[in-house]
C-alpha cells in the first residue's frame, strides 16, 4: 500500500497547486502572472512524475515531461517575447479589487471540498483529496478568467484550468490514454495561443500601446 | 527546592531573550551590509546604542503628558514578558501554562496600543502618519495571525505553546500543506510587525515611508533604549516562535535537566542565527511596498491562514 | 428575595411618580438619584444573592394585576439572577454618576421622572414570567427610554432620532408579539411555565426564533436593524445613553436568550449557524462604522453594536453545539457571551460616563474640536484610557478574557459533525478577529484625537475637571474592569448555575491554588491565567524602572517638539478623527460605504484653499430603509383616497365587508 511519507507528498504537491493559483490570483504585474504560471506548471508536473512513482505507471513520466516542456518553459517564455514585440500594457486591471477576488477563491475551495468529499466517500484517501484540490483549482482558473480585463490573463487561467483537469486525472489511479488526451489538451492550448494572440490581440492591444498610457497614469480611486 | 530551580530556569529565560535581542538585530544589520558589498557597523554595535541612550538626557516636547514618559516602560514591560513566555530552549518551563498564544499575541496588541497612543501624544503630524498606518496594518496583521493560531491549535488541540511544540514533534503530524500555509503566513505576519522591507523600512528616515519609526520620533534618551529594546525583543520572539513552532527540533522538555537545557540553548542560538540569515537575505533581495499593497499583503496572509485551516479540515475529514 | 426585589422595583416607580411632583425643586435631582441609587444597590445585593446561593427551586410569585385570567407572574431563576446583576450594576453606577452630572441638566423635569421609571422597567422585564407582564415591561422600557432621549429634544437630529426609535421600537415589539403568540398558542397558555413544557415543531421554532432574532435583535442593535441605535443613544443624556448601551441591549439579550434557550425547546444545528453569522457580521459593520464616525457618543454607540454582535456570535454557537448534544461546548460558548455580556455593560458605561463628562466640561461631542483634555481632565482621561483598553481587549482587563472565551469555543468547531458549521465557524474567527483588531484602532482614534495631542479650539484649552460623583462612578467601573481581568475565576464560577440550567454543563470547576487559572475544557488543553501577567507585567516595569533610575541618566528637557524639524505652531497641523482612519476607510470603506474622496484643487495662483469631500453611503440605509419608507409612502398616498369618499362609497364598504366576512363563515363550515 501507499505509505505515509508518499501520501504527505502527493498531498503536499496537490495543496501546492492550490496555493500557486491563490498566487496566480494575487498578481498585479504581466511578467509575474507567467512566472508565476510557470511555476504552477512545474508544481503540476512534479505531481503528475511523483503519482507515476508511487503508481508504478511509467506513461504518467511522460506526461509530467510535456507539462514542463510545453507549459513551464515553451509557452512562458514566448508569451514573453510576444508582450515585448507587442508592446502590451503590463499591468492587470482587476475587476474587483485583488482582496475580494482572493475571498471570492477562498469560498470557492470551500465550495468544492464541500462538494466532493462527501460525493467521494468510498474512494481511497488520496484519490478524494486529489479530486477535491482539483475542482478547487479549476474553480479558482475560472475566476482568473472572468475577474481580470487582461486577455493574456485570461489565456493562463484557462491554461490553469487545465492543469487542475490533468491533476484529478492522474490522481483518479487507472484513468486510461491520460498520457494521450493530454498530449491533444497541450497542442491546443498551444493552438489557442496562437490564435489569439495572432487574430484578436493585435488589432485591440495596438491602441493599448503601453507608450501611449504613460500620459494617462494615475491612481485608481 | 526542585521549585525554586524551576523558577530559577524560568527567570534565566527572561534574561536570556533580553541579552539576545540586541544580538540578533546586529547580526542582520551586519549581513545585510556585507551582502551590499558594505563592511556594516559591528555585530554588538546594538548594545553600544543602548548603552548611549541611557547615558543621554531625555528631551520632552512641550505637549507631551504623562502618557508619553509611561508608555516607553509599559510597551517594554508587555513585550519582555511575551517573550519570555514563548520557549526558547525549553518547553514546559513554570510560567508555560501561561504561554497561551492568543495571550502573547494579545500582550504585543498591548504595547501596540500604547505606542500608537504615545505618537498622537505630541500633536505632530508625524505621530498621527505613524499611529495611522500602523493601526492599519495592525487590523489586517491580527486577524491574520489569529488565523494561524487557529490552524496550529485545530492541528494540537490547545493554544499553549509547550503543547503544541510538542504536538508538531510528533511523527504523526507528517508534512502537511496546512503547516506549509500556516508557515508562510506566519512569516508575512512577523515582517509585518516586526517594521520589516517589504512593509516598512526600520532605518529610514523619509516620512513618507515611515510607520514604526514615526510614532518613535520625539522620543530620546533613556525612553528610546527601552523602546529600541522593545522592537529588538519582537523581532527575537517572532524568530523563537516560528522556530518553536515550525522546527520545534532540539527543544528540551522541562523534565531533562541542565545537560539537555545546554544543547537545547545552543541549538536555539543557532537557529537564530539561520533567520537572521534569512532574514538580511530576504530583506535585501526585496523592496518595499507601497503603503496601500500592504493591505493586499496582509489580506492575501490573512486569507492563506484561512486557506489553511480550510484544508486541516479536508485532511482530517478524510 | 423575589418579594423584595419587587419592592425595590416598586420604590422606583414611587420616586418616579415623586419626581412629578418635585421636578423643580432643587433638591430634586440629590433626592431622585439618591433614592435611585439606592434601591439600584439593594437590587444588585438581592439579584447577587440569588445567583450566588440558588434555591434548588426558583422563586416564583404571582399578583393579581394586569389581565384578570391572567394575572402576573414573576419568576427569579439563575439567568434572571445574572442579568439582574447587570442591570443594577448599571443602574447604581448612572444614578451615582446622575447625582454629579445631573447638576448640569438643563431640564431637570424632563429627564428626572422617567430615569428611575427606566430602572423599574427593566427590573420588570427580567423577573416577568409570563407574555402579557413581558410585553408589559418591555414597552414600558422603550417608552421611558424614548422620553428620555427625547429630553433634549430641541436640539438639532434628537426629534428625528426619537421618532426612528420609536419605530424600529414599535417593529421590534410587533415581532416578539407574534412570537410570543405563536408559543402561546401552541402551548394553550400565556404563562411562561406552561409554555416550557409543550415542545414545538421545528417550522413553529424556526418561525420563533426569526421572530425573536427580529424583535429582541432589533432592540440589543444587531444589523440591519440596528440604524436607530447610533441616533437615539447618542441623543439622550450621558448617563441614559450609558444605561441604553449598557443595561437595555443587555435586556435585550436577556429576551432572546429566555426565548431561544428556554421556552422554545431543542435547537436545530442551523439556528446556530444563522444567529452567529448575523454576530459576525453584526461585529464587523459596526466597528467599521465606529471608525469613520467622529462624534464621540455615536462611536460608543457603533461600538455598542460590535460587542452585541460579539455575544451573538457565542450565543449562536452555544445554540449549534446544543444542537448536536455537545453540552461542554455550549456552556463554554454560552458562559462566554454572558461573561462578554457583564464586561461590555462595565466598561460601555464607563466609557459613556467618559463622554459625558468630557461634553459637560466642553459642550463638545465632535473630536475634531478637543484634543489635549489630558492635561486639562488628567483623571477623566486616565478612566478612559482603562475602559479603552478593556474595550480593545487588552491584558490584563476583561474584555481579553471574554474574547479568549470565545475564541475557546471556536477552536471546538471540529468537532461539529455538520459541513457547513465546520466551514461557517472559521470565517466567523476571522471575522470576530478582524472586528477586535478594528476596536483596537478605533479607540487608539478615539483616546488619542479627544484627550492626546494640542487643543484644537478654545472651549478644548479650557476645559476643567468634573466632579467627584462623576469619578466616583467611572472609578468603580474601571477598578471592576480590572478585578474581572485579573481574577475571572470567581465570576466565570458565579456563571455556572446559569450555564448549567441553560445548556446541561457548566465550566470546570477550580479548587485550591489553581482557582487562579481559568480552564475552558480541560488543563492539558488551554488555560489563562490573568493575575499571572498581570504581576509579571508590574514586575518588568517596576523592574525596568528600577534598572534606568539606577544606570541611566535622570536628566530630562522640556523643548518645542522635533516634528523632523517643522514644527508648526497650529494645533490645525496635527492629525484628526479623519485623517487617523483614512488607511482603514482606502482599505475597507470602498466596498463597505461606497466611501469616495475627492479633492477640489484650485487653480495655480488662485489664492482659496483646497477641500477634501468625503462621501460615505450606510448601503444597508440606501438599500433597505429608503426603500420601505418610500413604499409606505406610496402606499399611504393611494390609500389616501380613501378619506375622501362620499357616504355611498363607505356603506358599500361596510356591505361588502360585512357580506365577505359571512362568506367565509359559509365556507368554513
Amino acid at each position: 500500500m501507499i505509505d505515509r511519507l508518499a501520501l504527505d507528498i502527493a498531498h503536499l504537491c496537490a495543496g501546492g497547486l492550490v496555493l500557486v493559483s491563490f498566487m496566480l490570483l494575487y498578481q498585479d504585474r504581466l511578467t509575474g502572472l507567467i512566472n508565476t504560471f510557470a511555476l504552477h506548471a512545474i508544481v503540476v508536473s512534479f505531481s503528475v512524475a511523483w503519482q507515476a512513482y508511487i503508481q508504478h505507471a511509467p506513461q504518467l513520466y511522460i506526461t509530467a515531461g510535456i507539462a514542463l516542456g510545453v507549459k513551464a518553459i515553451v509557452i512562458p517564455l514566448a508569451l514573453h517575447r510576444i508582450i515585448v514585440r507587442l508592446g502590451i500594457h503590463r499591468s492587470i486591471e482587476p475587476v474587483v479589487s485583488i482582496g475580494q477576488t482572493m475571498l471570492a477563491g477562498i469560498g470557492l475551495v470551500a465550495l468544492a471540498v464541500m462538494v466532493m468529499l462527501p460525493v467521494t466517500a468510498q474512494a481511497g484517501t488520496l484519490a478524494r483529496e486529489d479530486l477535491a484540490f482539483a475542482l478547487s483549482v479549476i474553480l479558482l482558473g475560472l475566476l482568473m478568467m472572468i475577474s481580470r480585463r487582461n486577455a493574456v490573463s485570461q489565456v493562463i487561467g484557462f491554461m490553469s484550468i487545465e492543469n487542475g483537469l490533468i491533476l484529478a486525472a492522474t490522481g483518479a489511479k487507472g484513468m486510461p490514454l491520460v498520457v494521450e488526451i493530454s498530449v491533444a489538451f497541450s497542442i491546443l492550448i498551444a493552438l489557442i495561443v496562437i490564435g489569439v494572440f495572432l487574430f484578436r490581440i493585435r488589432e485591440r492591444f495596438e491602441t493599448v500601446d503601453i507608450h501611449l498610457l504613460h500620459e494617462h497614469r494615475g491612481e485608481q480611486p | 527546592m526542585a521549585i525554586a530551580l524551576a523558577l530559577g530556569v524560568q527567570l534565566l529565560q527572561l534574561a536570556l531573550v533580553l541579552v539576545l535581542a540586541p544580538l540578533l538585530t546586529g547580526l542582520v544589520r551586519k549581513l545585510k551590509a556585507h551582502l551590499v558589498g558594505r563592511q556594516g557597523p559591528p555585530l554588538l554595535q546594538p548594545y553600544r546604542d543602548l548603552a548611549r541612550l541611557l547615558r543621554k538626557e531625555v528631551v520632552l516636547a512641550e505637549s507631551a503628558s504623562w502618557l508619553f514618559r509611561a508608555a516607553p516602560y509599559l510597551i517594554f514591560a508587555t513585550t519582555w514578558v511575551a517573550a519570555a513566555l514563548v520557549p526558547t530552549f525549553a518547553t514546559g518551563l513554570v510560567f508555560g501554562y501561561a504561554a497561551d498564544v492568543i495571550a502573547i499575541v494579545a500582550l504585543l496588541g498591548a504595547a501596540r496600543f500604547m505606542l500608537a497612543l504615545a505618537g498622537l501624544d505630541v500633536g505632530t503630524s508625524f505621530g498621527g502618519i505613524g499611529s495611522s498606518r500602523e493601526m492599519m496594518i495592525a487590523s489586517l496583521a491580527e486577524p491574520a495571525m489569529l488565523m494561524v493560531v487557529f490552524t496550529l491549535s485545530l492541528l494540537a488541540g490547545s493554544t499553549q505553546l509547550s503543547s503544541i511544540a510538542a504536538a508538531l514533534q510528533s511523527p504523526e503530524v507528517g508534512l502537511r500543506v496546512s503547516l506549509a500555509l500556516a508557515l508562510v503566513a506566519l512569516i508575512m505576519v512577523a515582517l509585518a510587525e516586526n517594521a520589516r522591507i517589504p512593509v516598512d523600512n526600520p532605518a529610514t528616515h523619509l516620512e513618507l515611508t515611515m510607520v514604526h519609526e514615526a510614532m518613535i520620533l520625539e522620543y530620546s534618551g533613556r525612553h528610546l533604549a527601552l523602546i529600541e529594546t522593545a522592537s529588538y525583543l519582537k523581532l527575537l520572539l517572532y524568530v523563537s516562535l516560528i522556530a518553536c513552532v515550525f522546527f520545534p527540533w532540539g527543544l528540551a522538555s522541562a523534565a531533562q535537566g541542565g545537560g539537555a537545557y545546554l544543547s537545547a540553548a545552543v541549538v536555539y542560538i543557532a537557529k537564530l542565527g539561520a533567520a537572521g540569515f534569512a532574514l538580511a537575505v530576504f530583506e535585501t533581495a526585496i523592496a518595499k511596498m507601497r503603503v496601500f499593497r500592504v493591505s493586499d499583503f496582509l489580506g492575501a496572509a490573512l486569507m492563506l491562514g484561512l486557506l489553511a485551516a480550510l484544508l486541516l479540515f479536508v485532511t482530517q475529514a478524510t | 428575595m423575589l418579594a423584595a426585589l419587587l419592592g425595590c422595583v416598586a420604590l422606583l416607580l414611587v420616586a418616579s411618580v415623586g419626581a412629578i411632583a418635585l421636578a423643580d425643586r432643587r433638591l430634586a435631582t440629590t433626592a431622585i438619584y439618591g433614592v435611585a441609587l439606592t434601591a439600584s444597590v439593594a437590587g444588585l445585593l438581592l439579584a447577587l444573592a440569588a445567583l450566588l446561593a440558588p434555591a434548588p427551586v426558583p422563586a416564583t410569585l404571582a399578583l393579581p394585576i394586569g389581565l384578570p385570567w391572567l394575572g402576573a407572574h414573576f419568576r427569579l431563576d439563575a439567568l434572571s439572577a445574572f442579568f439582574l446583576v447587570v442591570a443594577n450594576l448599571g443602574g447604581a453606577a448612572a444614578s451615582l454618576y446622575g447625582l454629579g452630572y445631573g447638576r448640569h441638566e438643563e431640564a431637570p423635569a424632563r429627564v428626572l421622572p422617567f430615569f428611575p421609571a427606566f430602572l423599574a422597567a427593566m427590573n420588570l422585564v427580567l423577573v416577568a414570567d409570563d407574555a402579557f407582564s413581558f410585553l408589559f415591561s418591555w414597552e414600558f422600557m422603550s417608552l421611558t427610554s424614548w422620553a428620555l432621549v427625547m429630553a433634549h429634544h430641541r436640539r438639532s437630529g434628537n426629534a428625528a432620532a426619537g421618532y426612528l426609535y420609536l419605530l424600529m421600537a414599535s417593529f421590534g415589539t410587533l415581532a416578539l408579539i407574534l412570537a410570543f403568540g405563536l408559543l402561546a398558542g401552541w402551548s394553550g397558555a400565556y404563562d411562561f411555565a406552561a409554555i416550557r413544557t409543550a415542545s414545538p415543531s421545528a417550522l413553529m421554532g424556526a418561525a420563533v426564533l426569526a421572530l425573536a432574532l427580529a424583535g429582541a435583535g432589533s432592540k440589543a442593535g444587531v444589523v440591519p436593524l440596528h440604524v436607530w441605535l447610533p441616533l437615539a443613544h447618542p441623543a439622550a443624556p450621558s448617563h441614559v445613553s450609558a444605561l441604553m448601551s449598557g443595561v437595555m441591549t443587555k435586556v435585550a439579550v436577556y429576551g432572546f436568550v429566555r426565548i431561544t434557550f428556554d421556552l422554545v425547546g431543542a435547537p436545530l444545528w442551523w439556528w446556530g449557524a444563522l444567529v452567529a453569522l448575523t454576530g459576525g457580521i453584526t461585529a464587523v459593520m459596526g466597528v467599521l462604522h465606529a471608525l469613520m464616525e467622529h462624534d464621540l457618543k455615536r462611536l460608543l454607540a457603533y461600538h455598542t453594536v460590535e460587542n452585541i454582535g460579539i455575544i451573538f456570535i457565542g450565543l449562536g454557537l452555544a445554540l449549534a453545539f446544543s444542537a448536536n448534544e455537545m453540552p461542554a461546548a455550549a456552556a463554554l460558548a454560552l458562559t462566554a457571551a454572558l461573561f462578554h455580556v457583564f464586561n461590555h455593560s462595565v466598561f460601555k458605561s464607563l466609557l459613556f460616563f467618559g463622554a459625558g463628562a468630557v461634553l459637560t466640561a466642553t459642550g463638545e461631542r465632535d473630536m475634531e474640536r478637543l484634543g489635549g483634555l489630558i492635561h486639562r481632565m488628567p483623571r477623566t482621561a486616565f478612566l478612559f484610557l482603562v475602559g479603552s483598553a478593556a474595550i480593545s481587549a487588552l491584558p490584563p482587563f476583561n474584555g481579553f478574557v471574554s474574547e479568549w472565551l470565545t475564541f475557546q469555543a471556536i477552536l471546538l468547531s471540529p468537532a461539529l459533525p455538520q459541513w457547513l458549521l465546520k466551514f461557517l465557524v472559521p470565517a466567523i474567527g476571522a471575522l470576530l478577529a478582524l472586528s477586535a483588531a478594528l476596536a483596537a484602532a478605533c479607540f487608539v482614534k478615539a483616546f488619542g484625537v479627544t484627550f492626546l495631542g494640542r487643543a484644537r479650539s478654545q472651549v478644548a484649552r479650557e476645559a476643567r475637571e468634573t466632579d467627584r460623583c462623576s469619578l466616583g462612578a467611572m472609578f468603580t467601573l474601571a477598578a471592576l474592569c480590572l478585578v474581572a481581568g485579573v481574577l475571572p475565576a470567581w465570576f466565570i464560577d458565579a456563571l455556572a448555575p446559569v450555564a448549567q440550567a441553560l445548556t446541561g454543563s457548566h465550566l470546570p470547576e477550580r479548587h485550591g491554588l489553581d482557582w487562579l487559572t481559568i480552564v475552558p475544557i480541560a488543563q492539558s488543553r488551554s488555560s489563562y491565567n490573568g493575575l499571572l501577567l498581570f504581576v509579571l507585567i508590574a514586575f518588568a516595569a517596576a523592574l525596568a524602572a528600577a534598572a534606568i533610575h539606577r544606570f541611566a541618566s535622570g536628566r530630562l528637557r522640556r523643548a518645542p517638539a522635533w516634528d523632523c524639524g517643522f514644527p508648526d505652531p497650529s494645533p490645525a497641523t496635527q492629525y484628526t478623527a479623519g485623517s487617523f482612519s483614512q488607511p482603514i476607510r482606502r482599505v475597507f470603506g470602498t466596498v463597505v460605504f461606497r466611501a469616495r474622496e475627492e479633492v477640489e484643487m484650485p487653480a495655480p495662483g488662485a489664492t482659496q484653499s483646497a477641500r477634501l469631500h468625503v462621501q460615505l453611503r450606510d448601503v444597508l440605509w440606501d438599500t433597505l430603509y429608503v426603500p420601505a419608507a418610500r413604499a409606505v409612502a406610496l402606499a399611504a398616498d393611494h390609500l389616501n383616497a380613501v378619506q375622501f369618499l362620499t357616504i355611498r362609497a363607505y356603506l358599500t364598504l361596510v356591505f361588502g365587508a360585512l357580506v365577505a366576512l359571512l362568506a367565509v363563515l359559509a365556507i368554513w363550515q
